[in-house]
């Protein structure tokens, strides 16, 4: 019986681990060239650091993998990671003070009946200490040099609020609980729940309904509605100036984006502006500001915003062709002298070549024979024999074919 | 393929007999609490039934191992909120066995959401559990996975617990106050969802479905009016000068533990109680006692909600296991209740001895199967054994049940070897012998507060102990 890997977990071929490198290396220079710092936390935590106060959704968390560890005998439970802010803001919060531009790359583990994913990969960064626009804007912008960089074409930025969506349920005369459930139905992409509750306030639902299906370019209606819905709910009026002031921003780099107020990101630490790109159907990213999340950890009154990129899905729709940079020439080194097959490969590979020990009589489209240190003979891919003596003809012959 | 079902053993039993026996089934011996765990149905010669502890039955039919079965529906969905893609199939309800799950505390936490120490649910019930706090939003909880005596844990010991019943006011009883409604249950008919859809079992389900009474069940709906916060008078009677909490087993040792607690000099009042008090009062000064299940005392001591109990080795060797650097220590054996943990296959395998079991398990190709109440010392013993692809069923007693069709080996106790004869059942190795003993906290053994009452009780029992 041949042992199979866990269910809803992925393996990575070579040649996957070659379009991850790939994509994972353009996001962190990227990151690293805006001033990002690259941290990396354990892959298991506390799940009180995802329970405590407003962070994942009980949707969310009813789908971690949570057990006890083997000090668990007081109850509480760790999790692998189901999310990559929470600990980077976790580990800003023992460690470090004032602004910090932190960036990783993590796999997260949440369950998924049937076939679905169990592991995902992201390469995220967090903007923790800057409360401005400015930075949202900068989250933004990154993301979608990171998208340009990476070639993808036609990809859509979508802008949402989360303070703007907890403004309008706080009008609509709901339990606390009620309003909880809404709005993470909300996060989670599903809007019939917050319709169904504005039906029975008439007098909101005139407001709700247009802003709820507002999806395009245009800020027009909510310039335009900005003082109505203001006298009709006056706490709309701080998110709402929040929400223009990015979008100004936006406009003023000329960036391209859509509002659509009721698209979902799942993440219930969001307080502020929720961004999400999606290429077609498919979310290839995104992010949100999320001011309350530090301080629900103890770390004080300290302003954030992030953004994930998802690998898993970006690798799918990536040509891996277009972006893989040609890897260095291989060379097969034979030899019945094993020191000066090992001297001959590690003279190939001080000249940047990949030099590989013949070990089972494989072909190759380079081959170095060595007879002695100063007699070996390179083979081309069509058999052609070349007689040289030193490592510096081979490197020149393999220049000249263009093969450097 | 024959079809299997499970069938419910313990407070179910009767009225699942009385249903089965109008269904004409006529069966054997299912009507019997003790027996064979075996009977047969004149009815149904051909059907496989077999007895198994109520919480078993929802596993095994999801395992595919039963093709039906009848339990509480509180044992399903404790299975499928944890495991939601669980191959089961709630075929009927059986209109009896009817309950509630209630959350119950003795006083109501003020804050639910409130940062800091976490608040402790005890339950027999831990997935329940875990959703009811993820959906209050507790910042921060344990659960207390307990084999049962869930009622006795607030608010010492537990901020609330988790617990079936059949009102509100059967928990009120208990001496603490239910504040939500869990969850509604009766008994259910279920499947497993591969057999419904390919096995032939129509007559036998329409026999159980024929058999119910006409009149569905009056939808009146029930209505528990829940404090919106609690009296004082169910505030933590606070004793200020209790220095160490003891715990004492429920159940058949308690006897036992009465008389040696009395040939060691110490009074103890209302133990056992005739009417179900947890709190009995015991002759020396500092100590506070609260009745539990020996099964539970291991993990109660390691998390500090004791600093003693009297307990058997086999469960704390099994706690040990599951948390190797657990505090909870063994301090005295009390050479009482002298049982041996055997490993225990069917006589009908090719296995005498351990050494078999790897060349048993490696010319298979299903995962080898063990079950035993022991989850953690199952778990070592099959990594000491190398037994490469294996599960561990957890049971809830009545393990021999299981073999040979429904496990290959079990981790079991037993005094004389007579239960496991005549199953048809060998042992093929004794792990260790087990009595009870006396434990007890790491830290509280070292508190010098502390220390100097447990150094007197633990000198008076030694000296009982020896007088035997």
């Amino acid at each position: 019986m041949k042992i199979q890997r866990c269910k809803g977990m992925r393996d990575m071929s070579p040649d996957d681990m070659a379009v991850f490198r790939r994509v994972v290396g353009i996001c962190r220079d990227c990151y690293i060239k805006w001033g990002y710092r690259e941290v990396r936390t354990p892959v298991i935590e506390y799940l009180h650091l995802f329970t405590s106060a407003g962070t994942l959704t009980p949707g969310m968390l009813g789908k971690v993998y949570s057990f006890l560890d083997w000090d668990g005998w007081s109850g509480e439970r760790v999790v692998l990671r189901p999310d990559g802010t929470i600990p980077v803001a976790r580990l800003y919060t023992e460690s470090m003070q004032g602004l910090a531009r932190l960036f990783y790359t993590a796999n997260m583990f949440t369950f998924e009946t049937g076939e679905g994913n169990r592991e995902r990969w992201q390469c995220g960064a967090e903007l923790i200490g800057a409360r401005s626009a400015v930075a949202d804007a900068e989250l933004m912008a990154l993301s979608l040099e990171i998208v340009t960089k990476l070639g993808l074409k036609a990809v859509e930025l979508k802008l949402s609020h989360a303070g703007l969506i907890k403004a309008l349920l706080s009008k609509l005369k709901l339990s606390q609980e009620e309003q909880h459930r809404i709005f993470d139905s909300i996060l989670d992409g599903d809007t019939t729940l917050l319709k169904k509750a504005s039906r029975e306030s008439p007098e909101l639902s005139d407001l709700l309904l247009p802003l709820l299906s507002l999806k395009g370019q245009s800020t027009g209606f909510l310039r335009e509605q900005r003082a109505l819905l203001r006298r009709s709910i006056p706490e709309i009026g701080y998110p709402l100036d929040d929400f223009l002031k990015t979008i100004a921003v936006l406009d003023d780099l000329g960036l391209k984006y859509q509002v659509n107020i009721a698209s979902g990101a799942g993440f219930e630490y969001y307080t502020g502006i929720i961004f999400q790109l999606y290429m077609g159907r498919e979310k290839i990213g995104g992010g949100g500001r999320y001011d309350a999340l530090i301080a629900a950890m103890g770390g004080g009154d300290v302003p954030a915003s992030g953004l994930a990129i998802y690998l898993d899905r970006l690798m799918k729709v990536f040509k891996a062709d277009t972006v893989l940079p040609s890897a260095p020439v291989r060379i097969l080194v034979k030899s019945t002298d094993v020191k000066e097959a090992f001297k001959a490969a590690d003279a190939l590979r001080q000249s940047g070549y990949i030099a590989e020990l013949d070990l089972d009589g494989q072909k190759a489209e380079w081959t170095l024979e060595v007879k002695s240190a100063a007699s070996m003979v390179l083979i081309d891919k069509a058999s052609k024999k070349t007689a040289v003596r030193t490592i510096d003809e081979v490197v020149k012959i393999l220049e000249a074919k263009g093969a450097g | 393929m024959p079809v299997k079902i499970a069938l419910p053993k313990g407070c179910l039993l009767r009225r699942t007999a009385a249903l089965l026996q109008k269904a004409g089934w006529r069966l054997d011996e299912y009507h019997s609490s003790m027996g064979f765990y075996r009977p047969r149905s004149e009815k149904f010669p051909d059907l496989l039934i077999r007895v198994f502890h109520e919480k078993d039955i929802p596993i095994q039919i999801a395992m595919g191992n039963y093709d039906l079965g009848i339990c509480g529906l509180d044992w399903v969905e404790e299975l499928l909120v944890k495991y939601p893609s669980s191959a089961i199939i709630k075929v009927r309800d059986l209109l009896y066995g009817d309950g509630s799950l209630y959350m119950a505390a003795a006083s109501l936490p003020k804050d639910v959401r409130q940062n800091g120490a976490p608040l402790r649910i005890a339950s027999e019930y831990p997935n329940l559990a875990e959703v009811f706090a993820l959906k209050q939003r507790m910042s921060r909880f344990s659960i207390f996975q307990v084999w049962g005596a869930a009622e006795a844990y607030p608010p010492e010991n537990a901020d609330m617990a988790l617990l079936a019943a059949g009102s509100a006011a059967d928990i009120n009883s208990c001496g603490i106050v239910p504040f939500s409604r869990v969850l509604d249950f009766s008994t259910f008919l279920i499947a497993n969802r591969n057999s419904w859809e390919n096995k032939k079992m129509d007559k036998i389900v329409a026999s159980i479905l024929e058999a119910l009474p006409e009149t569905p069940k009056s939808a009146s709906e029930k209505k528990d009016v829940f404090p919106s916060s609690l009296s004082p008078r169910h505030q933590v009677p606070g004793n200020q000068k209790e220095i160490i909490r003891l715990a004492l087993p429920d159940g058949h040792q308690q006897q036992q533990t009465v008389e040696l607690l009395s040939r060691a000099g110490i009074k103890i009042i209302d133990y056992p109680s005739g009417s179900g008090n947890r709190r009995p009062d015991i002759g020396i000064d500092g100590v506070g006692v609260k009745v539990i299940r020996p099964q539970d005392m291991p993990l109660q001591v390691a998390n500090g909600n004791f600093d003693l109990a009297i307990t058997g080795r086999d469960w704390l060797t099994d706690h040990l296991a599951q948390f190797p650097s657990s505090p909870a220590k063994e301090i005295l054996d009390l050479k009482l209740r002298r049982v041996r943990l055997v490993a225990v296959v069917s006589r009908d395998l090719p296995i005498d001895n351990p050494g078999d079991l790897l060349r048993f398990s490696a010319s298979r190709d299903e995962p080898f199967r063990l079950a035993s109440e022991y989850v953690n010392i199952a778990d070592k013993y099959a990594r000491e054994n190398h037994l490469g692809h294996y599960r561990v069923i957890p049971t809830w007693g009545a393990t021999e049940a299981f073999l040979p069709e429904d496990a290959d080996l079990l981790i079991e106790n037993t005094e004389t070897g007579r239960t496991i004869a005549r199953h048809n059942l060998k042992i093929i190795e004794t792990l260790f012998e087990s009595t009870a003993c006396l434990i007890g906290n790491a830290g509280s053994l070292a508190d010098v507060k502390k220390s100097r009452v447990i150094d007197s009780i633990v000198k008076r029992l030694r000296t009982a102990v020896g007088n035997k």
